[in-house]
């Protein structure tokens, strides 16, 4: 069993496999489940995920009226060509707050880690699928990549809004993301251990401060932040770029900074945004409603 | 290390909007049904920490309500779990407290039917993995992920052996095992969690063993 990504790192370079290989060894040996039952399990929550992001574009609304609809908005746009950047990097923004819209309108979504950060994930790797024209099957497997990044995260440090902030739940999302896409475009183990490094060290300190203590604002395009970070950073990793800070000690410094962060910036919604005028105002509309 | 499964990662497949608020607080009341296991007719909820302040926002308060009329963490019929539950005449109570708990997201949850009443404690620890951390005024940790088997018993020597043989006869794992009681001599707590499942005989044979007192089993 690996406790860091130290471990993780060495045992697939050792045995010569990929992190997802190492990933799906472990959890046929703590569940005693055939590898064709885990396999099959993962790819019902890639179902999911794919499911979320088709019924977040044709646009949904939150229970709060605070938010939806954006995903359909941010597709129109695409449609007409027109954007900056490219249709991956704008699928992922896109597909990130589908999921989270469905999210928010309490439909159906697969947590990863968490359900406030369950569209990073599934945002960079179905855009990825894309573009690099690969199958269902290799993105299953690379779900797998991002779980053993984030199960490293979860025990080490944490992936609750509560005992964290945002950085535990966006942030290892984005991290987990990132190692996930690099390992998936032909990164190493080490590669996808620094574009961990890198994805999350760029989220480190975020706040979590709903509005109104609603997973809406800021948390949906948060995701799109989360995704294009971990794109960026996936980018950086395959390039060549290292962290300087390796991976493990990135996490440390999430879960130092997790614990020295105030009460009102941990989930509670009596600090950040959610203390400001319009988020007050919201706040009184809701509890009115 | 609390978290054991890539499914703890990526997973549950669950009703919005939160893992620990949402799905966290299905599974803990889900695990206080299938512990109690009646449908009661009176349901107290008392929220701590960030659960106090943020529960609306998050439904948490649906989803504890989904959990104890034993819905999974996808089930549609969550958002109208309270209505649901009221309608078939059970008394939903939902109280917030103050006091600062140990950990942000703490629930206690209390189901009454008739004579029986249980008072059960929970933690969400995010991604939607929940540890169950007082029963009846016990202390304990117990995730809901294993098999697990809950044996009320005298605290007395040679019970924990009893138990232990019967298990090992029926050639059942121990993965996990504690005991805690409130005062000495009197009731203990004895909680087992096993990698595999524990049948029906083996639960017959504990429950006549001297000391016992209650056996009840939490399947996954």
């Amino acid at each position: 069993m690996f406790k860091n990504v130290e471990e993780l790192v060495r045992q697939a370079e050792e045995q010569n496999k990929r992190i997802y290989e190492i990933m799906i060894e472990q959890e046929i040996e703590q569940t005693q489940r055939s590898k064709e039952e885990i396999l099959g399990t993962m790819a019902e929550n890639l179902k999911v995920m794919k499911e979320a992001v088709k019924k977040g574009m044709e646009g949904v609304k939150s229970h709060s009226g605070m938010t939806g609809g954006d995903a359909k908005r941010i597709f129109d746009y695409m449609e007409k060509g027109r954007m900056l950047t490219d249709r991956t990097f704008l699928s992922a923004i896109c597909y990130a707050i589908a999921t989270n819209e469905v999210n928010a309108a309490m439909g159906v979504i697969c947590a990863t880690p968490t359900a406030g950060s369950s569209g990073v994930l599934p945002a960079v790797m179905l855009a990825a699928q894309e573009k690099l024209g690969v199958s269902d099957e290799v993105v299953v497997c690379h779900l797998f990549t991002a779980a053993a990044f984030g199960f490293v995260v979860a025990n080490n440090a944490s992936i609750s809004g509560a005992a964290g902030g945002c950085q535990a739940e966006v942030g290892t999302a984005s991290g987990m993301a990132a190692a996930a896409l690099t390992e998936m475009a032909g990164g190493t183990p080490k590669q996808a251990a620094h574009a961990m490094a890198i994805a999350l060290k760029n989220m480190l300190g975020l706040s979590c401060d709903p509005v109104a203590g609603l997973v809406e604002v800021p948390c949906i395009k948060r995701n799109a932040a989360g995704a294009s970070n971990a794109m960026a950073a996936a980018e950086m990793a395959l390039a060549g770029v290292e962290s300087r800070i390796p991976c493990d000690e990135v996490i440390g410094a999430m879960y130092q900074i997790g614990l020295s962060m105030p009460m009102a910036l941990k989930e509670t919604a009596l600090g950040g945004l959610a203390s400001t005028d319009t988020g007050l105002w919201w706040k009184k509309k809701i509890q009115e409603m | 290390m609390k978290f054991k499964s890539a499914f703890d990662i990526i997973g549950p497949i669950m009703v919005g909007p939160s893992s620990s608020h949402t799905a966290g607080a299905v599974r803990i009341g889900q695990i206080a049904r299938r512990i109690f296991r009646r449908e009661p007719e009176e349901i107290d909820v008392y929220f701590f920490g960030s659960f106090a302040t943020t529960y609306k926002g998050h439904a948490t308060d649906v989803a504890v309500i989904g959990g104890v009329m034993d819905y999974e963490t996808d089930d549609d019929r969550i958002p109208r779990a309270i209505e649901i539950a009221k309608e078939s005449g059970i008394k939903v109570s939902f109280h917030v407290e103050e006091a600062i708990p140990k950990f942000p997201n703490t629930v206690k949850i209390i189901l009454k039917k008739g004579k029986h009443t249980l008072d059960i404690t929970g933690i969400s620890i995010g991604g939607g993995a929940v540890e169950i951390t007082e029963l009846n005024g016990f202390e304990l940790k117990l995730s809901g992920e294993s098999p697990a088997m809950l044996i009320l018993h005298r605290d007395a020597y040679g019970t924990i052996a009893t138990v232990a043989n019967i298990l090992a006869r029926h050639e059942i794992n121990i993965s996990h095992m504690e005991v805690s009681r409130l005062e000495k001599g009197h009731t203990a707590l004895m909680v087992i969690e096993s990698d595999q499942m524990i049948h029906q005989e083996i639960i017959d044979e504990i429950s006549m063993g001297h000391n016992i007192q209650d056996v009840t089993i939490l399947k996954e």
